[in-house]
């Protein structure tokens, strides 16, 4: 429930970058030009798997416009990785020194004067490889017979993870039917409508500049200066506009590195663009999973146990593929209780191009194989689905045994809506169903990989003479709306208009630190951060407001549109940019500054606050073709207390469509380790033409860890989709489908198999 | 190939200039213009974040030669606004956040307004919109957003200032 009456939350606000955006005064690295800039290409194995032998740059440099070639050897050999504080984690030498480990891998960069002489002397690279035995899956990578792709690293089994709650196999014995199911989930690429691009620029004080899309300016700072042996204050990474993230933003690309590498060698600014290809080849995906479920439930439909292995392909390095294996594992069992719970995930190293997270950071996975097998459930028993997660799923103030406290909880609320709104559609014609998921995702990893000593999100803001405001944050906006966010917040905080918030981001440094935009957590966390800095300066000021207007102290002073009043008599007061003046004065001129900071402590294992939702989709499928057609997506959802009720729609649409995409049109498939499908024509995203309408609703909570009550929005709704449209495919024709996506070849070779059987029969 | 001279109008400028003839228009606007609005997202005229209005039409910029706009007259998304004044489309698009990390917005813009004017005031459906911007990619905002602006100013709930 709403506990308050906001000024500015919850009302729609255009984005504060908008007109930027509209007008194409936006600028992103891809825009970037600097005096005397060079140009980069990258050379890029061929080999899923080789030893290098000798790379001879000797002609490539004597080419005419060629200004320097780097490769390994110009690099401290270093291995890099997020999962920073864990050594044998960090396995990736962008430009290698002795091996590539997938198709697309960077083994030599060059900067000239044009791109295009930059890309002709690549072909004057000789590279000599000695070609190793390759692997491609994990399922065959893990077999003791398989080639070795690190050094030491048994059976390609990069991580694990165990997850386990209650007594499972107890549980399992309360049961009255058991299913067993295999699944196999799909990679997916993020296609940032900005492929990678950096522009560094190295000068002789030994300070480095570098201007790049991300999700994180503070990770890319930090990983930078690592692998660079720079001091982390000697690096700026300036992030201006970014044209997409979707989690494929936050490690350190090949696009920065190189750049970095060949201005530090030349001193002169030199930036690269990858191509949609080499953007497709090699800037990691969502990560393909293989899951294996076990699953036990009372003839009522009570949970009482539940087991799976997954075994996922995690390419040739690790990179954010430890958190996705951890989370995907968790969100499997999500939203619902379970007695006993068992989890054990197996990150297995293939010779194909790393996996990484991406929206949704492995929940999409793990519930398109729960959701499904959760409506199969249903129908060998006669149980309404509904009902079923109605009886099994979360509720206010749930403990997720010795993993997480369950806050705020919408979640019966999403059934609810849900099941009014399909049963108010009536029967519906043939070869058309309606599949249902629920879900839940977190407010923010609580998670320091990264082993970051300052705090998750920090935040601080000054006032100007005229009461202007500035608002320093290491957030990071991709296009989900964070600045405006944040201004929101302030705004409401310090008791001004919006267009008196500026807010600064991207850039390291003039911004706090914060560990970006990961993890649906920068409205918890670094909203908290904002609020707390407002706060401290809004104290400041109406410290000088009570000796001003001379009130009793214990009157209560607020400041609501730039009006300082006593609470209960808002009439009397003074003008908000009065008291700013007085405040100036009476501190000698110093400004007034707030601060802010956001650490999680005893937050459970994984997040602060959870969000839920409750997902319908209803689609049409032609059993001669196979093809679907989705007529809409209906979603109920708890978001806590919405902060910009446009921004919302705006995330809960795109994710519903990307989402889509997962389910039944995005698919990378790999021959002999090479991408068959790397380019915008063979690689199909969803187009204005395939969109159904996808309405929502927003139940009514409100969350005591999140800032004005709020919580994760846009990132959690990737993860019911894949799974509701599958259900769909059952509803409507009977198909248990186990493969993402679901094609059409997919569709019509199980109604073949199904007629098979009745035939049988 | 020797370099050549293209005279052509971009926002209602003129202008002239010296390229080679492989350029192509895209190449022109952002590298010899310098009007960074217009981009680029793919290498296979598919995504449309290039898309600018030649001689009134759609044209994706990149599957164009700049030296074939001799003498034509481009609009590109810096041309949508007069003195400071945003066209109906551009403030529909920010009413209805109809954009996000705004990459494919300059395309997006363009494509739209081409689609807007030629409807010569009819009213078009909802599929018509969605095939008017089928050339388009937008990865953030699933579409309906854009849809929701795009049919706002059909419906004449936008004035030109």
């Amino acid at each position: 429930m709403s506990q308050k009456k906001y000024t500015i939350i919850n009302t729609p606000v255009h984005n504060i970058d908008g007109i930027a955006k509209v007008t194409g005064r936006a600028t992103y690295a891809f825009d970037v030009t600097l005096p005397g800039m060079l140009y980069g290409k990258i050379l890029r194995s061929p080999h899923p798997h080789a030893r290098i032998i000798s790379i001879d740059t000797s002609k490539a440099e004597q080419f005419p416009g060629v200004r320097g070639v780097a490769t390994g050897k110009d690099t401290l050999g270093i291995k890099q990785g997020i999962w920073r504080r864990y050594e044998e984690l960090c396995d990736e030498q962008i430009l290698p020194l002795e091996k590539v480990r997938y198709i697309g891998e960077p083994v030599a960069a060059v900067a000239a004067v044009t791109e295009e002489i930059a890309e002709k002397a690549l072909d004057l690279i000789d590279v000599e490889y000695e070609v190793l035995p390759a692997v491609y899956e994990p399922l065959e990578a893990i077999k003791k017979e398989a080639p070795t792709i690190h050094e030491g690293v048994e059976r390609n089994i990069n991580v694990t993870r165990h997850i386990e709650w209650g007594d499972v196999d107890e549980a399992f014995e309360e049961a009255d039917y058991i299913r067993e199911d295999w699944f196999k989930c799909s990679g997916q690429h993020h296609m940032c409508m900005e492929t990678r691009c950096a522009v560094s620029s190295f000068t002789p004080e030994g300070k480095l500049t570098v201007y790049t899309g991300t999700q994180s300016a503070y990770y890319h700072q930090g990983l930078l200066a690592g692998v660079l042996g720079l001091r982390e204050g000697d690096v700026r990474v300036i992030a201006p506009y970014t044209g997409g993230g979707f989690g494929g933003k936050f490690e350190l690309d090949a696009a920065q590195f190189c750049s970095a590498v060949l201005s530090m060698k030349l001193y002169k600014p030199v930036k690269i663009v990858f191509t949609r290809e080499e953007d497709f080849i090699a800037s990691k995906r969502r990560t393909p999973m293989f899951y294996y479920v076990r699953t036990g439930v009372k003839k009522d439909g009570t949970f009482c146990a539940r087991e799976s292995r997954m075994f996922s392909n995690g390419g040739a390095y690790t990179g954010m593929g430890a958190t996705a294996l951890y989370l995907t594992g968790f969100f499997h069992s999500f939203p619902y209780k379970w007695k006993g719970y068992r989890y054990d995930g197996y990150r297995v190293y293939t010779n194909t191009m790393p996996s990484t997270s991406m929206r949704g950071f492995g929940a999409p996975q793990g519930m398109f194989c729960s959701e499904t097998q959760i409506d199969w459930i249903c129908a060998d028993l006669g149980l309404d689905p509904y009902e079923v997660r109605r009886k099994n799923g979360h509720t206010p103030g749930y403990e997720v045994p010795g993993q997480a406290f369950i806050g705020s909880c919408g979640l019966e609320e999403c059934i609810n809506e849900i099941e009014k709104w399909a049963k108010a559609k009536g029967k519906l014609p043939a070869n058309r169903g309606i599949g249902i998921s629920a879900c839940g995702f977190m407010t923010g990893g609580i998670f320091n990989w990264f082993d970051t000593p300052y705090s998750f999100s920090s935040a601080v803001v000054t006032i100007n003479v005229d009461g202007t405001v500035e608002l320093y944050v290491g957030c990071q906006d991709i296009g989900q709306g964070s600045n405006t966010t944040m201004a929101i917040i302030a705004a409401e905080t310090l008791g001004v208009k919006i267009e008196d918030i500026k807010v600064h981001s991207g850039d390291t440094d003039h911004c706090p630190a914060d560990l970006g935009a990961w993890g649906s957590r920068q409205t918890l966390m670094t909203g908290n951060a904002v609020k707390m800095a407002c706060e401290d300066a809004k104290k400041q000021l109406l410290e000088f407001a009570y000796a001003e207007m001379g009130i009793n102290i214990v009157y209560d002073l607020d400041i609501k549109d730039r009006w300082v009043h006593i609470v209960a008599r808002p009439e009397r007061g003074m003008k908000y940019e009065d008291l700013v003046k007085k405040a100036l004065r009476g501190k000698d001129g110093q400004r007034i500054m707030g601060r802010g900071y956001y650490t999680p402590h005893r937050k459970g294992m994984i997040s602060p606050a959870y969000s839920y939702m409750m997902q319908a989709v209803d689609a049409e499928i032609d059993p001669e073709t196979g093809k679907i057609k989705i007529h809409e997506v209906m979603t109920a959802h708890d978001c806590g207390q919405p902060i910009n009720p446009l921004g919302l729609v705006g995330q809960l649409e795109g994710a519903a469509s990307m989402a889509l995409g997962y389910a039944y049109l995005e698919d990378m498939p790999f021959e002999d380790g090479k991408l068959m499908n790397p380019n915008l024509v063979d690689y199909k995203v969803i187009r204005s033409t395939e969109m159904p309408p996808s309405p929502s609703i927003e139940v009514d909570t409100y969350e005591q860890e999140g800032p004005y009550g709020a919580k994760e929005a846009g990132e959690g709704l990737t993860n019911p989709t894949a799974a509701a449209l599958d259900n769909a495919v059952f509803h409507a024709l009977g198909l248990q489908i186990k493969e993402l996506p679901i094609t059409p070849e997919r569709i019509r070779k199980a109604l073949a198999e199904k007629k098979a059987q009745e035939a049988q029969k | 190939m020797e370099k050549q001279v293209l005279r052509f109008k971009v926002n209602g400028d003129e202008y002239e200039i010296f390229i080679h003839p492989k350029t192509l228009l895209v190449e022109a606007i952002r590298d010899h213009l310098g009007l960074t609005g217009t981009k680029r997202g793919c290498d296979t005229v598919s995504c449309g974040a290039c898309t600018v209005m030649v001689n009134g039409f759609s044209v994706k910029s990149c599957s164009v030669l700049a030296i074939q706009c001799q003498g034509m007259e481009i609009t590109t998304v810096e041309g949508l606004e007069k003195n400071g004044k945003l066209s109906p489309v551009q403030k529909a698009f920010l009413d209805n956040g109809a954009f996000q990390c705004g990459f494919c917005t300059p395309g997006m813009l363009i494509s739209s307004t081409t689609f807007i004017n030629e409807l010569n005031g009819k009213v078009p459906s909802d599929m018509e919109i969605r095939e008017g911007i089928e050339g388009n990619v937008c990865r953030c905002t699933g579409y309906n957003s854009i849809v929701r602006a795009i049919d706002a100013v059909a419906q004449g709930k936008y004035k030109e200032e």
